[in-house]
């Protein structure tokens, strides 16, 4: 389990929907680009890290009920995709760290790492 | 069932509206939600559409997607107008794609849209005719466990 305030700190990242609630609590921890995956594999409540920053990205968290997204690697989306996720209460957070080094740090975080996949 | 119990409606999906790609399975999981289901029948529901709405997007020229929601299971129902599936066995199969780059560059068309829309639903059927069209019958029971 990881909080979106640790995540945010952890990654030296920045909120691009502020006033998101940061003590949302995220069981599980998804990492992946193709968002496929998220529907086929992602479980309800996780954070997931990815470099697609796209509107895709958004509407496939909210039908999977992901809790929050990372965008790694420097990805930005535009602010329409940011506008999107805020009608649908996502927080997104955004942060300059490659996928490897993001997901390190929050394994690290988590420790046992039984709660990430 | 008594016809007033059920809920229905139809939704138009034009293939190759990437644009618009979701917006049908979003008003659908709003649309449960407003209907008081449970959260995982909602998610099941949603996730089976938006695959269901991705691949008429992706592959159709055009398609519906029909809702009817009872007490006791959600219904979706896709036909589209489009190339039709030669070989569903195939289709079927994980991993199995005939995307575009295009498409994977938005992060779909991993083959993995009609296993998981069957992952998904307690009744699965699949109709297809080459050159013609694809229909898709999805029931998902609205008591959470599958059959």
């Amino acid at each position: 389990m990881i909080v979106l305030k640790d995540v945010l700190a952890l990654l030296n990242g920045e909120l691009l929907t502020p006033g998101s609630p940061l003590e949302v609590e995220c069981p599980k921890v998804f990492a992946s680009d193709l968002m496929s995956d998220v529907l086929t594999s992602a479980e309800p409540g996780s954070l997931l890290l990815t470099g697609l920053a796209n509107a895709h990205v958004v509407c496939t968290c909210s039908v999977a009920d992901i809790a929050a997204v990372v965008f790694v690697q420097g990805k930005r989306p535009d602010s329409g995709v940011v506008d999107q996720a805020r009608s649908k209460n996502l927080p997104l957070i955004a942060t300059k760290m490659p996928m490897f080094e993001a997901c390190s740090r929050i394994a690290a975080h988590v420790k046992d790492g039984a709660h990430g996949r | 069932m008594a016809a007033e119990d059920v809920y229905r409606q139809e939704f138009p999906v034009k293939g190759g509206d990437f644009a618009k790609a979701g917006a049908v399975a979003c008003r659908i999981k709003d649309l449960l939600k407003d209907l008081g289901l449970d959260t995982k029948t909602i998610r099941r529901a949603a996730i089976a559409s938006y695959e269901a709405e991705m691949n008429v997007i992706m592959y159709a020229w055009e398609g519906r997607v029909n809702l009817a929601v009872s007490p006791r299971e959600v219904s979706i129902t896709v036909d589209d107008q489009g190339p039709g599936i030669a070989d569903i066995e195939l289709a079927m199969t994980e991993g199995y794609s005939t995307a575009t780059p295009e498409m994977r560059e938005l992060g779909f068309g991993a083959g993995m849209g009609l296993p998981n829309i069957k992952k998904n639903a307690d009744i699965f059927h699949i109709d297809s005719e080459s050159g013609r069209g694809t229909r898709l019958e999805i029931v998902i029971r609205t008591n959470g466990h599958k059959t």
